[in-house]
């Protein structure tokens, strides 16, 4: 029976699937290209994360997140309306946002794509909160650009099946 | 082509105006577009509207998609309306069971415009 495995070729190619779904999500929705960078995101007072949880074949989370500048930029270039105030607007905007890399990743691998399903998201406001994992199997942190700002996206693997 | 009602339901407020606007560029003329956040609130919305078009995202919480799908088909809501899933569940598994619920299209996101007009359109007698 086919199986999810964690080992350096397939942690490298999940990293490769990570960066192909944002620049997809990125180039289809928003019509700008969105390609990884090696710097971290400069951390601004508030930060803001939409996270979407995984299950079944993979357990875990995929989380977005962006600075209050970047997370305008986003809603604004993904909704058409120039948007000036973190408001629900945003927050939708990253919660599609993620639900959608989220999907595109998964959906890039045959026993993931029908085995794993997405939660709706929840977006979280601020900078202190940690998400708790006991142990994972695998966590993949990439960071991009968009409109002069970094952002970041992790996935965090707690157990494949 | 004549002026269409349509039904957009996604529980992303910002998803259902980027679904209108791809409409829009499609070429259709609308004339309403109803707006529901969940299966719940488009049935409620159909029993008194009248369309010639539904747009259904899947994963919504206070009744999936599919779920709502089925409840349309039992309640015969819209029997000749065209429905047209969006989702990001894009597995053959995901499409066949859309399907076998009473779907005639399915998008995956993420999408452009165009893939919205090719998949939309022929649904409609418009190509």
């Amino acid at each position: 029976m086919a199986s999810l495995t964690t080992g350096a070729a397939e942690f490298g190619a999940y990293a490769e699937y990570l960066d192909a779904a944002v620049d997809e999500v990125f180039s289809m929705m928003m019509g700008e290209p969105c390609t990884p960078v090696n710097e971290s995101p400069m951390e601004e007072r508030e930060t803001i994360s939409a996270v979407i949880g995984l299950a079944g074949a993979m357990s875990g989370t995929c989380v977005l997140r962006v600075g209050e500048q970047v997370a305008m930029a986003m809603a604004s270039t993904l909704s058409g309306v120039t948007v000036e105030t973190i408001d629900d607007t945003v927050k939708d905007a990253l919660g599609e946002i993620s639900n959608m890399v989220a999907g595109a990743w998964k959906g890039r691998q045959p026993l993931l794509a029908s085995g794993c399903m997405l939660s709706t998201p929840t977006v979280v406001s601020g900078t202190h909160y940690q998400l708790h994992i006991q142990k994972p199997e695998f966590r993949i942190e990439r960071y991009y650009r968009f409109s002069e700002c970094s952002f970041g996206i992790s996935l965090t693997c707690e157990s494949m099946q | 082509m004549s002026d269409i009602s349509a039904l957009i339901v996604d529980d992303s407020s910002v998803m259902r105006k980027i679904v209108e606007r791809a409409l829009r560029q499609a070429g259709l003329s609308l004339v309403n577009v109803h707006e529901a956040a969940s299966g719940v609130d488009a049935l409620e919305i159909l029993r008194r509207e009248k369309v010639e078009l539904i747009l259904s995202d899947i994963n919504m919480p206070n009744m999936d998609g599919l779920e709502f799908l089925r409840q349309l088909r039992s309640e015969d809501l819209a029997p000749e309306v065209p429905v047209v899933m969006i989702t990001t569940e894009s597995s053959e598994e995901h499409v066949k069971e859309a399907i076998l619920a009473g779907a005639q299209g399915y998008i995956r996101k993420p999408f452009t415009p165009e893939q919205v007009k090719e998949r939309v359109l022929p649904l409609l007698g418009a190509v």
